[in-house]
């Protein structure tokens, strides 16, 4: 396949990713505002909402203090945010567009009819749009789109570029998204073990519709330490970083098979999936939550890195 | 109905044979359905993405062109003689190329004048003496036709270099079936959707010698941002061959090769969708960020074939097209099957004082213009158009033919007050490989204004489906 073909299609799965996962954060940072505050108001959590996912100085730079509602727009439609749902989504599609010859009808079909639809929304006036139906529409988008990969798209090469796209833009998100609780609670230590600690757990399992699933995996309280577990070490989640590193080495070994050549991205994400598997979640906290989410990201940064250099560039010989 | 233009449905008070079966099917639909037809038309190419997309103009990017639901119908008879004259011409306009890159036979015999060809800007030097595979230049041609009476057709140009507009007429088809079935049951309507199959058969039967494998063939695009981009891709899906963009290739040893996800592949045959200029930036412009470096020289050490070839254009060049006639009786001894509309060319001096004495009844054309920009037509144009565009004519009379306001022929279209004739021409393609051959249909533009002569899409046009009836 084009090299370009294969970027291409990456990129379609790693933006609808992002999509979605830029409505999780809404939902949540919504859900956290609606709370009654704990003195500082929704100001602080929205800011640190926004230092999560890395948008923060983009923010500020067009709106200055973090209001609702601009959060929302920029979050969701703003084409000047590179990671806007509205610019994840035109950008999808257009990759979409360009390599048409290596997706299926179906698979088009969701790409494109989230496109148009989205320009429907747009035209729509704000007042009449609730922020949930936004994040409900973006969530259905995407699972149409996996949908129709899954039940119609040839399981070749162009299927596992797809898949590493979905991988390394999920674990990523996973960590980012685990790490909004992080700075959301950061400044004020005192309310950890508090309801109001309890609350925001449990938002952040909603927004990765995962919190019935982690009742019936955990049940009893929610604690930090179980739910670091079940994000991140956890098979049985669908968005635990274990379980995407899982994906990735799977898509690299069968590329590798295909291609008949093996690549330092394979090594890597097996290392990787070693290292999560070995692991226990005392050796997490022991490194700092935050911290080891850091690296994560910098590991999967990494990662793409290579995918990029293996087979994406066009200069492998 | 308008009496002055031929009908190809209505004609003498009665119904065409063809269009026969229509008459009913017109009567029985109810203006609610055909609304609701049209609007599921339209939500289907969208839905599709058979968009053309015009960039830089503001609004939508992705445009439609209207489709009318009214098909336009040929007998099996008519389509025959179309067929006919339509290869011959194909025929001689390859011979044609061939010639003047290669002896000049034509020029030599004083047949089409020496300065027209080698002076002309679509002639490429860099190409002459070169052999092409098969000895073909121009793989696709797209010939337009109007039509004037039920035995009169004319050719208004060749399009010799990358004819586009074929996704329309395969779409159009799918459309069609889609929304009529029972059309399709009631009228024995020739298929056309061997078209990808026979354009895959056609450039891997010119491969180049040096190719002793299946050809690998791929489609060259200048890129999504192109007003095209989706007929290139749709045709590389159909055909099952890669869409690549000038930075998937490059040269090396003496071949073509494009980057993949499994490292470099040969390309034995590029069907390129970019202009001669930008093909190879070390042979022509410079500046062009959209072909391949190099690929001339492997083109010229038969490394590769492109189609079609570079310098292809100058057969379909507008002061080109009067000699086509001359052509087809100097290689290949026949009298011409389909006429050319009478051309005055304003570079001679005595055409010009015709023209300029009569410019309100004639059709005025840039020699190298296209899309139906740049043109005058005499009968619609206001007194003050017309001294405009004589001005300009006397500026630069080698820029300009003219013709005839010729009497284009109607069918019945849908428009927003019911049925109406609405003026219509056809392009059909020719593919030019081992053999010449046509799928049996072509692409149908219709001038969606009334009394508009001008189908271009970029000028209010349409499509229609078109349809030769089996025997």
């Amino acid at each position: 396949m084009l090299s370009r073909t294969a970027e291409n299609l990456f990129w379609i799965a790693r933006y609808m990713e992002r999509a979605e996962f830029m409505a999780r954060l809404l939902e949540v940072g919504a859900r956290i505002a609606l709370l009654p505050s704990a003195g500082h108001g929704y100001r602080s959590e929205w800011e640190s909402l926004l230092q999560a996912s890395g948008m923060a100085a983009g923010f500020a730079a067009k709106y200055g203090d973090p209001v609702q509602r601009n959060i929302e727009s920029y979050l969701f439609f703003e084409r000047d945010n590179p990671s806007s749902v509205a610019s994840c989504i035109e950008r999808a599609r257009e990759n979409a567009r360009i390599v048409r010859t290596a997706l299926t009808t179906q698979v088009w079909d969701a790409l494109n009819t989230a496109f148009q639809e989205m320009r429907q929304l747009e035209r729509r006036p704000r007042s009449q749009l609730e922020l949930f139906e936004m994040t409900e529409w973006t969530m259905r988008q995407a699972a149409l789109l996996r949908g129709a990969i899954d039940a119609t798209l040839l399981r070749n090469d162009g299927y596992d570029f797809l898949g590493l796209g979905y991988a390394l833009e999920r674990a990523d998100n996973t960590a980012r998204m685990m790490d909004v609780k992080y700075y959301v609670l950061l400044p004020q230590v005192e309310f950890v073990g508090s309801g109001l600690d309890n609350y925001q757990w449990q938002t952040l399992l909603r927004a990765m519709s995962a919190h019935r699933a982690f009742h019936w995996a955990y049940g009893g309280e929610i604690t930090a330490a179980k739910i670091a577990h079940f994000l991140i070490l956890n098979p049985q989640c669908p968005r635990s970083l274990v379980n995407s590193a899982t994906l990735l080495v799977s898509h690299l070994d069968r590329l590798a098979r295909g291609y008949n050549r093996t690549t330092m991205a394979q090594r890597n994400a097996r290392a990787l999936l070693g290292e999560l598997m070995e692991m226990r979640v005392e050796d997490i906290f022991e490194e700092g939550l935050h911290e080891f989410l850091q690296r994560m990201e910098r590991e999967v940064g990494k990662l793409s890195g290579m995918v990029h250099d293996a087979y994406l560039s066009g200069e492998a010989r | 109905m308008d009496g002055t233009f031929f009908n190809e449905m209505y004609h003498d008070g009665a119904v065409r044979t063809p269009y026969a079966r229509l008459e009913d099917w017109m009567r029985a639909m109810p203006a609610e359905l055909r609304q609701m037809k049209q609007a599921e038309a339209e939500a289907l190419f969208r839905r599709i993405g058979i968009t053309f997309a015009v960039y830089g103009e503001g609004g939508d990017p992705d445009r439609l062109i209207p489709f009318d639901m009214f098909p336009r119908v040929f007998s099996q008879a008519e389509w025959r003689k179309l067929e006919h004259g339509i290869k011959q011409r194909a025929r001689a306009l390859n011979a044609f190329l061939m010639d003047v890159y290669g002896r000049g036979e034509i020029l030599r015999a004083g047949r089409v004048p020496a300065h027209l060809v080698l002076g002309n800007e679509a002639y490429e030097r860099a190409v002459a003496g070169i052999f092409p595979a098969r000895g073909v230049y121009s793989h696709i041609v797209g010939v337009d036709l109007v039509r004037t009476g039920p035995d009169e057709f004319f050719v208004l140009e060749d399009n010799c270099r990358t004819p586009s507009g074929v996704s329309y007429m395969l779409e159009n088809r799918e459309i069609m079936m889609r929304m009529f079935p029972t059309l399709f049951r009631e009228n024995r309507i020739e298929p056309v959707d061997g078209y990808p199959d026979l354009l895959r058969r056609t450039l891997a039967s010119v491969a180049p010698q040096k190719c002793d494998r299946e050809p690998t063939i791929a489609i060259l695009t200048p890129g999504h941002f192109n007003s095209a981009y989706y007929e290139h891709s749709f045709l590389a899906d159909l055909m099952g061959v890669e869409l690549v963009e000038g930075p998937d290739l490059f040269v090396e040893g003496g071949f073509v090769w494009m980057r993949t996800t499994e490292g470099p592949k040969k390309v034995d045959v590029i069907y390129r969708r970019v202009d001669d200029a930008f093909l190879d930036p070390l042979c022509f412009r410079p500046d062009s960020m959209l072909g391949v470096p190099g690929l001339m020289d492997v083109y010229r050490s038969g490394g590769v074939t492109i189609a079609s070839a570079p310098g292809a254009g100058v057969a379909d060049d507008k002061a080109i097209y009067t000699y086509v006639p001359d052509m087809i009786r100097f290689y290949l001894g026949e009298e011409p099957l389909l006429q050319n509309v009478p051309t005055w060319q304003c570079a001679r001096p005595e055409d010009l004082k015709y023209v300029l004495a009569h410019l309100p009844e004639l059709v005025v054309k840039e020699v190298h213009g296209s899309g139906g920009y740049g043109m005058l037509v005499g009968p619609r144009a206001s007194a003050e158009q017309i001294e405009h565009f004589r001005a300009r004519l006397l500026r630069h009379p080698d820029n300009y033919i003219a013709q005839p306001t010729l009497s284009l022929s109607t069918t019945p279209t849908f428009v927003e007050e019911g049925i109406a004739p609405r003026h219509v021409d056809l392009r059909p393609y020719a593919l030019v490989g081992e053999r010449v051959e046509l799928v049996p249909g072509g692409l149908t533009r219709v001038a969606l204004t009334e009394g508009s002569l001008v189908v271009n899409s970029s000028q209010g046009g349409g499509v229609k489906d078109t349809w030769v009836l089996a025997e």
